[in-house]
């Protein structure tokens, strides 16, 4: 084993799979020469050459149109978007284009993309540059939504990811890049896409939860272990398609729920999970089911408010006390 | 031009006559109720399918527009196919026939949104440079999508990586009822190919052969590495924008002075000064064309409509590689 920071596990991933299969290829803003923002793509100019790490201008709908396009011809695109903030600016071409494709070729085609895109707040990077926007993705058939939450997790679904025949967004949490440092192994894996973890076991509630969330979750979960509740916590990892089996059977043993995201409640992922739990598990249910996201407004510039805005062990904990007792 | 033999012009000429009977009959079927979607006829607008389209290789690639069916036909995908399509029956179950896709002849599908083509055409350029291909790729769109931020993207994307691509412009005066004096700042769309560095060129969008020079020039430049192209076809669509529209925002006067340039006439006009075809020629073909419809649509009619059972299998499918769990 190894340990490395989440940004190396993902340049990890990237230049392992760069140099088994040569159709792989990056573009995106500033990730050639400059390394990337978080510098996540540090050193793989160097090591692949400029035809196969693109410095893109700033175009985020070309940069995704035309990484379907050459998908369509049987390259392996990993497209990076800086901010998963402008993925609004690559709606069309990730909604219309990549995830309609296959169904437009009825099945002709593969459409191997991956978007890559560094998402989330807590860094005081303002309304523009923190969002958490997987649910609207969520909403498009076509699609494939990862946010892992380890270095070990992101190494593999990213791999994972780029091997997929069809298109990937994976969302990386920017506070991660660096603060989470994780094993990793020496030799090589995948880990399969679609497949939830229980990264803490517990019988009391369980926390569903991904992204930089499943770290806050962990902290909470330890305080109400002094307080004498024993929470699980269910790391997601895939949001679409995701494991509705790992969910319900958590959920038979736990009898509570507790769904726990980063980005804003209403509309939030948790609301999919929730409608779910309540068709599929409504007789494993002890208590309603509760959901902690972000307030509903826009993600604020000074670093006391975000940290006001952003769910935290406390609310988390305030949810599980709702339903226990 | 020299290289085109008078073999080649007899066939674009029936290409030519394929194109507007083609479109003709489409317009019957549409009426009679047989046909899904929308209709969206290219009528008037021949010399543009005929010039860009004759003599390309089978590996090159195509994204046409929604308008008209003559340049998947010219590529090689079948009339049978292409009519089935319009029935709803076939590749048009899922895909609305008017932006199908078939990479084994060079087509690239569309999508519905207009000039969100022209990256999706940009990339697929890129895969042919990354392949050391000799192919090139060109992207038809309307003088509406020219004021697409994609345009702008995609065209500056494919100037600095210096891709094998030609723009060509249908400019037919209209984006639906918006005329292109009112929504354009530029009289000649093809001036923005100096914003991006790239030769761009306007020529009469009727003369099929004034087309086929000005294609081939930025094809040889394609394949040679030179880099991108912009050809803008001026023309019109004499009917309307789509079945159900009265076309009241344009005069008789202006549909009357364009049908009098009609590019077939003027392609038999030219044939006829140097000789080229017996006039009994045109009656052969317009036979031969109307049978071959006839055809297609013997087959559509035939094939069976979708069952559920087809989409139910899509949704099943999942990725090749990985189980969904869904």
């Amino acid at each position: 084993m190894k340990t490395l920071t989440f940004a190396e596990a993902i340049r990890e991933a990237l230049s392992e799979e760069m140099a088994r299969d040569e159709k792989v290829y990056l573009i995106g803003e500033d990730i050639g020469t400059y390394g990337g923002v978080f510098k996540v793509t540090q050193g793989l100019l160097e090591k692949f050459g400029s035809q196969r790490v693109i410095d893109a201008p700033i175009s985020e709908s070309a940069i995704v149109g035309s990484s379907v396009g050459a998908a369509l011809m049987g390259l392996r695109p990993v497209a990076e978007i800086e901010f998963s903030d402008f993925l609004t600016i690559a709606m069309d071409h990730i909604a219309n284009s990549a995830a309609k494709m296959e169904f437009l070729y009825d099945g002709q085609v593969n459409l191997p993309l991956v978007v890559r895109t560094a998402c989330g707040a807590g860094v005081g990077a303002g309304p523009h540059h923190s969002q958490s926007l997987e649910s609207w993705f969520v909403h498009v058939p076509g699609l494939k939504i990862i946010m892992p939450s380890t270095p070990y997790d992101a190494k593999g679904l990213l791999k994972s990811a780029i091997r997929d025949d069809g298109p990937v967004l994976f969302f990386e949490h920017k506070y991660l890049y660096k603060t989470v440092k994780g094993p990793v192994p020496q030799e090589e894996y995948t880990l399969p896409i679609g497949v939830a973890e229980v990264i803490r076991p517990g019988d009391d509630v369980t926390i569903i939860t991904y992204g930089r969330m499943a770290h806050i979750a962990l902290s909470a979960a330890s305080m109400l272990e002094s307080k004498g509740v024993s929470a699980e916590v269910l790391d997601l990892r895939t949001l679409k398609p995701f494991d509705k089996d790992s969910i319900i059977s958590s959920v038979k043993k736990t009898g509570k729920v507790v769904i726990v995201h980063e980005s804003v409640l209403t509309g939030g992922f948790g609301g999919e999970i929730a409608a779910f739990l309540a068709d599929e598990a409504f007789y494993h249910l002890d208590a309603p089911i509760k959901r902690v996201g972000a307030l509903e407004c826009p993600v604020p510039a000074s670093p006391i408010l975000e940290k006001f805005f952003l769910p935290d062990e406390g609310r988390i904990i305030a949810a599980v006390n709702e339903i226990s007792g | 031009m020299s290289n085109l033999t008078n073999e080649d012009l007899l066939m674009m000429y029936r290409w030519l006559l394929v194109d507007r009977r083609f479109e003709e009959r489409s317009a019957e079927l549409y009426a009679q109720g047989k046909t899904v979607g929308f209709q969206h006829l290219s009528i008037g607008q021949e010399a543009i399918t005929v010039g860009t389209c004759y003599g390309l290789r089978n590996g090159d690639l195509i994204m046409p527009t929604h308008r008209g069916k003559g340049k998947f036909l010219m590529k090689g995908i079948s009339m049978r196919t292409i009519v089935a399509g319009m029935y709803g029956k076939g590749i048009g179950a899922k895909c609305p026939i008017s932006h199908v896709g078939d990479l084994s002849v060079g087509v690239l599908a569309g999508t519905g949104l207009i000039g969100s083509g022209i990256p999706i055409t940009v990339g697929a350029a890129l895969a042919l440079k990354m392949n050391k291909s000799e192919n090139v790729a060109i992207h038809f769109f309307g003088d509406g999508a020219a004021n697409r931020g994609d345009f702008h993207e995609g065209l500056n994307l494919a100037a600095i990586l210096k891709l094998p691509i030609i723009f060509v412009c249908e400019n037919n005066q209209y984006a639906i009822a918006t005329p292109v004096q009112e929504s354009t700042a530029v009289e000649n769309i093809s001036v923005r190919s100096l914003s991006y560095g790239f030769p761009g060129i306007t020529v009469d969008g009727n003369d099929v052969l004034a087309v086929y020079e000005a294609t081939q020039e930025a094809v040889e430049r394609a394949r040679m590495g030179d880099g991108p192209s912009l050809i803008e076809c001026k023309t019109y669509r004499w009917k309307g924008h789509g079945a159900t529209d009265p076309d009241f925002y344009r005069s008789e006067e202006e549909r009357k002075a364009w049908r009098e340039k009609c590019s077939i006439k003027r392609f038999e006009i030219h044939l006829a000064e140097r000789g080229i075809m017996e006039p009994a020629v045109k009656g052969k073909f317009l036979s031969e064309i109307d049978d071959e419809i006839n055809d297609a649509v013997e087959y559509a009619e035939a094939l069976p409509y979708p069952k559920p059972d087809e989409l139910l299998n899509f949704i099943g499918r999942g990725s090749k590689k990985e189980s969904s769990l869904q």
